[in-house]
């Protein structure tokens, strides 16, 4: 019962941290697909997926993070913007295995479709772990903050 | 960092603005009201938010919380809102059995509160102007007040602590003129919370606790004391108390919710 497990999680959500939110500030539009993988680093290259409709302002269409390694796996996550806003969220690769694929099939369809039913979660702020000054600047907050919608 | 954007025409009309205190960032989203009375009071608002910082920093060694801490003041000589803070933070101690603390290694120190206490007393101010609805987001702890057009409720996400970018949920405020969504977690500030009966971070199988509930200074409150708690209990708690909700994820991306937490999603 030491503490070791949660600080790992955290290590590892801070790594992870980094590279979603790369992903997500590199919210382009989605016929630009070497700025997501650009920003991704030397994870691995980010795929596009295709757009959807025109691009705008904030650019409409999915992107897909690199993927990030987590003690259970690789996790990947597929993001759909919209009118400038991320009306999706979703993991396109979670943990295998086990009592974790046993969670991650039951637990993720289930907050995925709470997140994303009811008219695209289309959201006026996010509620997470206080960010810092710093992480604020990478964060989805900041993002709806500057797509001001 | 302070920009305020106003954007006419649509109505209601929509003032937002985003500033730098208390070691994070509040994003203000304020919708109807009359615009220059609605800017003025968020000029209030905000300029309250840098007071609280000013007085209740445990980072600043002058600040009046510092001081009152090492003995240099009495309470009765601090600002009225010092007072306040202090009876909130010992109701909070009480009804959460000691798991919230305003005290840490033995000093006084009820930055657990502050927090979730001036993003609400923000977003009332601007309530109180006339605004028609109020979103204040103060680091990840958001309270809203009535709603940002007359057709839709205000919506947040809740960051999914094991997926960096997604949303674990969506709460909606719809049916409630006031709703408060507070996260406590890991994952941005590493382990910060403390058991108060170690005295060391909280040993806890939760990488992240969100609480619904009607006031932000008292969700903030409970998602830190459920966080310490660990899955389990921490559960049990929040079901105990009246109009409050939870959902709480494992490091094991095990998902615990309170049985009325389902007719708040959407």
């Amino acid at each position: 019962m030491r503490k070791s497990h949660p600080v790992r999680r955290a290590v590892l959500a801070t790594a992870a941290t980094v590279s979603g939110i790369v992903l997500l500030l590199s919210l382009k539009p989605a016929s630009d697909p070497g700025s997501a993988a650009a920003a991704g680093g030397a994870a691995p290259p980010a795929a596009a997926q295709s757009p959807q409709g025109g691009a705008q302002a904030m650019g409409d269409g999915t992107v897909t993070g690199a993927a990030a390694r987590t003690q259970y796996g690789a996790v990947q996550v597929r993001l759909t913007v919209s009118g400038g806003k991320i009306t999706r969220a979703e993991a396109v690769q979670a943990p295998k295995g086990g009592r974790s694929d046993r969670i991650t099939s039951h637990a993720v369809p289930q907050l995925n479709q709470a997140a994303v039913s009811a008219q695209s979660a289309e959201i006026d702020a996010v509620s997470g772990a206080t960010y810092t000054s710093a992480g604020y600047r990478q964060s989805l907050q900041s993002a709806l903050d500057r797509a001001g919608g | 960092m302070a920009d305020t954007v106003t954007e006419p025409s649509e109505a209601p009309a929509t003032v937002r603005h985003t500033d730098e205190t208390m070691g994070t960032v509040f994003s203000l989203d304020v919708r109807g009201g009359v615009p220059a009375v609605v800017r003025a009071a968020l000029e209030e608002a905000v300029a309250g938010l840098h007071r609280v910082d000013e007085v209740f920093s445990t980072y600043r060694e002058d600040s009046q919380m510092s001081r009152l801490a090492r003995g240099e003041l009495t309470v009765g000589e601090c600002d009225p809102e010092v007072a306040e803070v202090l009876e909130l933070a010992a109701e909070a101690e009480r009804i959460s059995d000691g798991w919230f603390s305003p005290r840490y290694r033995g000093r006084l120190d009820p930055t657990g509160i502050v927090k979730g206490w001036a993003t609400e007393r923000a977003a009332r101010r601007l309530a109180e102007a006339g605004a028609t609805g109020v979103s204040v987001n103060g680091g990840g702890d958001v309270q809203l007040l009535g709603a940002p057009g007359a057709d839709r409720p205000w919506r947040v996400g809740v960051s999914d602590p094991l997926r960096p970018g997604g949303l674990a949920a969506v709460v909606s405020a719809a049916g409630a003129d006031q709703l408060a969504v507070a996260t406590s977690g890991t994952a941005e500030r590493g382990d910060h919370i403390v058991d108060p009966r170690t005295g060391r971070s909280a040993v806890t199988d939760l990488v992240a606790v969100t609480v619904v509930a009607p006031r932000l200074t008292w969700a903030d409150c409970w998602a830190t004391a459920a966080f310490a708690m660990g899955s389990r209990e921490g559960s049990r708690w929040l079901e105990s108390l009246p109009d409050v909700e939870g959902l709480l994820i494992t490091a094991g991306d095990e998902v615990r919710c309170t049985g009325g937490l389902a007719a708040r999603l959407g």
